[in-house]
């Protein structure tokens, strides 16, 4: 589904993404971890080219990503993101924000964009807050929200860029769930996270990034149990032991 | 108060004239600087090129240098379309820079997280700019605009000197006729600005109280 090809980045002189090769199948479910600077949030914006690549290829379901554009516009439209920091549409209603894409990306009539994005509100959990602003939502709320946003627009794939790491430690649970729900349900995930707990119920593969290179993959329960690397078992040292 | 009562019409007609001016050459500026806010920040390097070359010409330009342009100058390459248009091209274009530059201060103000979502479900440039952006900034934007605005109402006071027969050109007129109230003309002509300057703060005002409801 995903397929990167001997990519590279830098920001200036900084190396941020070095050699990458990394695939990720339909269906799959790849949680990539490692230190912050590691190049982790990098490589899931540039799966979607909201940050660019200098040399390499990037497939999406079989297709090169494209340069800015209308073709670009296409291929974003069948990749869902949900970001850190949520960025729901602060000006437009929780059912606005689901509905947008759908309405005026996928050209869908507004009934029926309405009725896919209560039925994806209430997968959720947050049907009742429809016509609420963002800003009257909890984190827990806007992030499930934002999920609901990607996914009203049928995805193939799904990227999550640290999706709960600005969230008070009582509503990641809620947002977790969900991602494990859609995990269940099929969906291709590349997760970018420090929850180890979602790698080992949800992920099929673990990737360990680390100075912008992808140092180890491996099954979840053998990453953790039996790390390879030296910087692997070093950085799961210092986030296990407490 | 005999400047008043014999003038009033005359007084009256000159505002007009100010009126038209700021009419035609704000709704330059106003196109022209949206038009090129859009250029400022588009991911076309062309057009960024382009428009931080308008904003660094038209805004530092002083003002009446480009009104000599327009007005002497424009006639004598053949695009002529009389005096009153040609002067409010150069207020239009000056006027247009602080614009843009107001506008993009909105722009700056909505956060990048709310363009790269829009982006992210598949919004081309244009789209994420009229459903995302530009309904967030459109209220950030608005006291800045209305500075510009009112810079606008009271510079169209410039075309006095080229035979424009606006607010400022009648009181000098009346300076001519009624020297000995000369200070009750200037502060006669003076309250006439206040109110038109008044009228676009309330404007303002009103616009921001509305899409303030709106964002929260």
């Amino acid at each position: 589904m995903v397929s990167m090809r001997g990519v590279q980045k830098w920001f200036g002189r900084l190396h941020v993404l070095q050699d990458i090769d990394f695939d990720v199948a339909s269906g799959e479910v790849v949680v990539v971890i490692g230190p912050s600077g590691s190049g982790k949030s990098t490589l899931c914006r540039t799966i979607n080219r909201l940050e660019t690549i200098d040399e390499g290829t990037i497939e999406i379901d079989g297709k090169i990503l494209p340069e800015e554009g209308k073709a670009l516009a296409g291929l974003r439209a069948d990749v869902g993101m949900v970001f850190q920091s949520f960025n729901l549409f602060a000006h437009k209603t929780v059912l606005e924000n689901v509905t947008l894409g759908p309405i005026k990306v996928r050209g869908q009539k507004k009934s029926d964009a309405e009725q896919r994005a209560h039925e994806l509100l209430e997968r959720v959990g947050v049907a009742n807050q429809a016509s609420k602003l963002p800003a009257q939502l909890s984190g827990g709320q806007q992030q499930r929200v934002a999920i609901a946003r990607a996914l009203a627009m049928e995805p193939k794939v799904m990227l999550f860029d640290e999706p709960t790491s600005a969230l008070d430690p009582e509503m990641i649970k809620e947002v977790l769930d969900t991602m494990v729900d859609l995990a269940e349900r099929g969906m291709t995930m590349i997760v970018v996270t420090h929850e180890m707990g979602f790698a080992r119920t949800a992920a099929n593969r673990v990737v360990f990034m680390s100075d912008g290179r992808i140092v180890e993959e491996n099954a979840p329960e053998e990453f953790f149990t039996d790390p390879k690397s030296d910087r692997a078992k070093d950085f799961l040292g210092k986030i296990l032991k407490h | 108060m005999d400047w008043l009562t014999d003038n009033w019409l005359s007084i009256l007609r000159g505002f007009g004239e100010t009126l038209k001016l700021l009419g035609l050459s704000g709704a330059i500026a106003l196109v022209l600087g949206t038009l090129v806010a859009l250029a400022r920040v588009s991911p076309v390097p062309i057009l960024r090129g382009v428009a931080i070359g308008f904003v660094t010409i038209f805004r530092n330009t002083p003002l009446l240098v480009l009104i000599l342009i327009t007005y002497y100058g424009l006639p004598e390459v053949g695009i002529d379309f009389g005096f009153f248009i040609n002067i409010s091209l150069a207020m239009g274009f000056y006027t247009a820079s602080f614009v843009t530059e107001a506008i993009r201060s909105g722009f700056n103000g909505v956060p990048l997280g709310q363009a790269e979502a829009a982006r992210a479900i598949g919004m081309p440039f244009t789209q994420s700019m009229s459903q995302v952006v530009l309904p967030q900034a459109f209220r950030l934007v608005v006291p800045p605009l209305a500075s510009v605005f009112i810079a606008l109402t009271k510079n169209t006071s410039l075309a006095a000197t080229f035979g424009v027969a606006e607010a400022t050109y009648r009181m000098r007129g009346l300076f001519n006729d009624y020297a000995s109230q000369m200070i009750f003309i200037f502060l006669g002509i003076a309250l006439g600005y206040i109110l038109i300057v008044a009228v676009i703060s309330w404007i303002a005002t009103a616009f921001e109280r509305r899409f303030a409801v709106n964002a929260r």
